[in-house]
């Protein structure tokens, strides 16, 4: 899959849309005998490996479960605080699983409205008068695509860094967005879009463009 | 695959007069329902309007219309292209006020009326006022608060349709960043 994401934020900042469509990546599980040779620390309702990478296991990694059970928060399926749990010897050997954690669609809507003011902030901090705001912002892993509607509607895309299109792409989701949220009268402007034809056709219009390999040359 | 595919920047062709109809049963409804023009004028130019914040977007998915800068150009842009679009039909724009901030559309054909007769006890009954809603609507989403009135109507016995729009203020706490 080259396209990973499809943000659409309101005018307000206001998450409207999220679609992934990558799977998350492997998991890895492992079972360690006392004392526990990772350091792990708990931040954010979630417990991360801080140190020790190996086996696949890495920092920012989340525990997602132990012995086959999943946590619930920092606290074990019975309740105890893992990190207390750990540190007893009498638990050993256990079996953690590790792996990348998820955005909640909480976190996701706080790093929606995050990226409409860094929006704004990139096109004050520009040198030059009359700036846009971020249209492309480029890592190692991904780029983020951003187009910004004249109504103020964001369309965010994800992709791979190699993914072409994906200009053409954002206007084709506009146009889907105009056709099957606004034109639904049971949609109410700036509200999230739960509507199934606009999640068909996105897809759609996804499945397109990652068939059509559009991978630039080189790839 | 669905009707977007075959769906250009023309829109799908449907015959006028199920539209033209169906607008008519609108507005004769609106009359039962309410015992004054006035108030069916008001409601239509509500419908009209509810309408065109949502018309906006497809307008602008569909035509490569960029930001006008003035609303000479904005006079522009509905005439040749926004009424072409949706209506089949190109108005032309008159009577500029000296400012430059009040122009005149005048419509030779209204498909809205084209089986009209407005009869005598509905003298106060502008009957295509939803225009004014959708025109009014739309471009608030583009940030421009304009005022647009019907102020010469066929149906009503005027020699042509005219409606009239005068820019009020750009909307500017709803401009986007980074947009201009």
């Amino acid at each position: 899959m080259a396209i990973f994401s499809v943000y659409v934020v309101n005018k307000a900042g206001g998450l409207i849309y999220q679609y992934d469509s990558y799977t998350p990546r492997a998991e890895a599980e492992k079972t360690f005998s006392f004392p526990l040779d990772i350091v792990l620390k708990a931040h954010d309702e979630r417990i991360l490996v801080s140190f020790g990478q190996r086996d696949g296991i890495r920092v920012g990694h989340a525990v997602l479960s132990i012995n086959g059970v999943d946590l619930n928060g920092r606290c074990t399926a019975d309740g105890k605080d893992v990190i207390e749990y750990l540190k007893d010897p009498v638990n050993y050997p256990v079996s953690i699983r590790f792996g990348r954690p998820r955005l909640s669609s909480n976190e996701k809507l706080m790093l929606a409205s995050m990226f409409h003011s860094l929006f704004a902030i990139g096109s004050q901090l520009s040198p030059e008068v009359g700036s846009s705001g971020i249209e492309m912002l480029e890592t190692d892993t991904f780029k983020l695509h951003c187009y910004q509607t004249l109504t103020g509607i964001k369309f965010i895309i994800l992709a791979d860094p190699r993914q072409t299109g994906i200009d053409s792409l954002l206007r084709k989701i506009y146009e889907i967005y105009s056709d099957f949220a606004l034109k639904n009268p049971f949609y109410s402007l700036e509200m999230p879009i739960r509507c199934e034809l606009f999640d068909q056709n996105l897809k759609l219009a996804l499945e397109v463009v990652e068939k059509a390999g559009t991978f630039g040359p080189g790839s | 695959m669905s009707r977007q595919g075959n769906r250009g920047t023309e829109g799908k062709k449907m015959n006028s007069e199920l539209f033209t109809l169906t607008y008519g049963a609108l507005v004769t409804q609106l009359c039962k329902d309410y015992e004054n023009d006035e108030e069916v004028n008001k409601q239509l130019d509500k419908m009209g309007y509810n309408m065109g914040v949502r018309l906006i977007e497809d307008f602008l998915a569909r035509s490569s219309v960029g930001r006008c800068h003035d609303f000479r150009e904005t006079a522009d842009v509905i005439a040749k292209v926004a009424f072409k679009m949706y209506l089949g039909i190109t108005p032309s724009v008159t009577n500029w006020s000296p400012a430059g901030d009040e122009f005149s559309l005048i419509l030779e054909s209204n498909p809205l009326v084209d089986f009209v007769e407005l009869p005598d006890n509905h003298n106060g009954l502008i009957y295509s006022n939803l225009l004014c809603g959708v025109l009014r609507g739309a471009l608030e989403m583009v940030q421009m608060a304009v005022d647009v009135k019907f102020t010469q109507d066929t149906l009503r016995g005027d020699n042509v349709t005219e409606i009239r729009m005068k820019f009020i203020k750009r909307i500017e706490e709803n401009i986007p960043v980074g947009d201009e």
